[in-house]
């Protein structure tokens, strides 16, 4: 299953037409204590680059955009009671929001995971 | 996108704001503190903040508020103004600008006071202690070069002003901060919440004072920038001390019910309406003589203001932050001045003024975040209750 990257710092693998997203470990450990996380509901349309979901850390809120297009299948709604796996597994359990994609084209542009190691890297 | 990963706008002082208009004005670079390498050898996350590269953490801000409130941790506040006022007047002087009683404060007693303007409004909160040699004040970072210029504009020329910006100042907080100084300093302990004296530490010159933003026990350690780092090593050896950035500083102070210059303190706040009237000396009540006088008796009357500061207790999780709306049904009735989620209590809280009809504890409110409105209730403040070793308590 490929996973990409985005100079954003969310990942987001791809399994046929679905795709699943969520915020890396370094932007995890950039934002710090995550205390909330606002999820999209199944049936949002979201164009790459649309308001998506909400983290607030204990010092910000943070909006997160979608990085493709799609239709919201699933907001993870185990962060509603557990926000910190973002904090604890951000690249697994802690995953934010699966959509079906709408334009696999739009996944070209993105990095992958010696890309993204290599961007940040370069921080 | 994630975006905001930086840490909110700064605090500024409100007379900064005029700046802005101003083409001409171009932002400083910040500045260094005279621990910069220290926290960074530390692991310290460096932000820019009220013109200094500051550490807003190292571990995590919940860690290290959790460690603060358990243990002790250490903050660097050396970005704060350390002024001092001498001369035969001084007192007398310092009681044109400030509505506390100063002329009777004695020796190592330190009082919270503010600069007022002529309506009464706060240009800065502020600390004033009689060392015997001069009366100190210690204020916001951001603040204190407005507040040095209104200093050298109103107070007699016979009185000297004294920027004492070659010393750092270091914060030690925690129920375990009395011990450990005490180790290193002794006879700190012997000093109540509010009182200060000058120690010996290695030879050096320390002026320690019991007080803090955090609202535990603790003290604010004045030393030269050169030997800052070395008392730093010493403090940080002992395993009841962590080092602790500004967001835990933030959320700590914000528990214990202490209002932020340039978020919950402005021009255009006053003394009465941010519950600080116990900062107007009563014994000068009467007599007056300072700036803001006239406006802030006016205000201490019943209905004298239209709104007050209060606590919000928020259910749920998401926290409503400075500049969220506050309703009482359908009608705006306030703004948040402070808000975040509170690690000890597990749940957001906010700082706002409201109406003053909707400011007694028990009120239902509702928050405004974003598309929701957040049910919050009206409690007193401190959210957390102070622990600051009195006088008198054990």
């Amino acid at each position: 299953m490929p996973r990409y990257f985005t100079e954003e710092h969310e990942w987001i693998d791809v399994e046929g037409d679905s795709a699943t997203i969520g915020i890396t470990d370094y932007a995890q450990e950039q934002l710090g204590d995550i205390v909330f996380v606002e999820t999209p509901q199944a049936g949002t349309e979201l164009a790459k680059g649309a308001e998506a979901a909400v983290v607030e850390s204990v010092k910000a809120a943070s909006d997160v955009y979608s990085p493709i297009s799609g239709t919201v299948t699933e907001g993870n709604s185990a962060l509603d009671d557990d926000p910190e796996l973002v904090n604890s597994s951000p690249e697994e359990e802690g995953w934010f929001f699966r959509l079906t994609v709408s334009d696999a084209s739009e996944l070209e542009s993105l990095m992958n995971e010696a890309a993204y190691k290599a961007f940040c890297d370069g921080l | 996108m994630v975006k905001g990963l930086g840490f909110r706008a700064l605090p500024r002082c409100a007379r900064d704001l005029s700046m802005t208009d101003n083409d001409d004005f171009e932002e400083q670079p910040p500045e260094k503190l005279p621990l910069d390498s220290w926290h960074r050898g530390h692991g310290a996350r460096m932000v820019p903040f009220a013109g200094y590269e500051m550490p807003i953490q190292y571990e995590g801000i919940k860690a290290e508020h959790d460690w603060t409130r358990n243990h002790a941790s250490l903050f660097d506040v050396s970005h704060m103004g350390q002024l001092a006022v001498s001369g035969e007047n001084a007192a007398h002087e310092l009681e044109k600008l400030l509505p506390a009683s100063i002329a009777n404060l004695p020796e190592g007693q330190m009082r919270y006071s503010l600069l007022l303007t002529e309506a009464g409004g706060i240009i800065d909160d502020l600390i004033v202690t009689n060392t015997g040699a001069h009366l100190a004040l210690v204020v916001n970072g951001a603040c204190k070069w407005d507040d040095i210029a209104h200093l050298r504009e109103h107070l007699d020329d016979d009185v000297t002003l004294t920027h004492f910006d070659d010393f750092a100042l270091l914060a030690l907080q925690g129920p375990e901060a009395a011990a450990v100084l005490e180790g290193i300093v002794p006879g700190v302990g012997e000093l109540s919440f509010m009182r200060a004296g000058l120690f010996k530490w290695n030879g050096h010159h320390l002026w320690v004072s019991r007080a803090g933003y955090t609202g535990e026990d603790g003290f604010e350690i004045s030393i030269h920038q050169g030997h800052a780092a070395a008392l730093a090593d010493a403090l940080v050896a002992d395993d009841r001390v962590k080092l602790a950035g500004l967001g835990a500083r933030d959320s700590l102070r914000l528990e214990a019910g202490l209002p932020l210059y340039g978020h919950d303190l402005t021009l255009d706040t006053d003394p009465v309406s941010a519950g600080l009237s116990f900062a107007l000396a009563k014994s000068r009540r009467a007599t007056g003589g300072y700036f803001g006088h006239a406006p802030s008796m006016a205000r201490l009357e019943d209905g004298g203001v239209a709104q007050k500061r209060v606590g919000l207790a928020l259910e749920g999780r998401l926290p409503a932050r400075e500049g969220a709306k506050v309703y009482s049904g359908d009608a705006l009735v306030g703004t948040v001045t402070s808000g975040g989620f509170s690690p000890t209590l597990g749940h957001p809280v906010a700082m706002a003024f409201v109406e003053t009809e909707h400011a007694e504890s028990g009120t239902e409110l509702h928050l405004e975040v974003r598309d929701k409105r957040l049910p919050a209730r009206v409690v007193p403040l401190p959210f957390v209750p102070h622990r600051y070793h009195r006088k008198g308590a054990l």
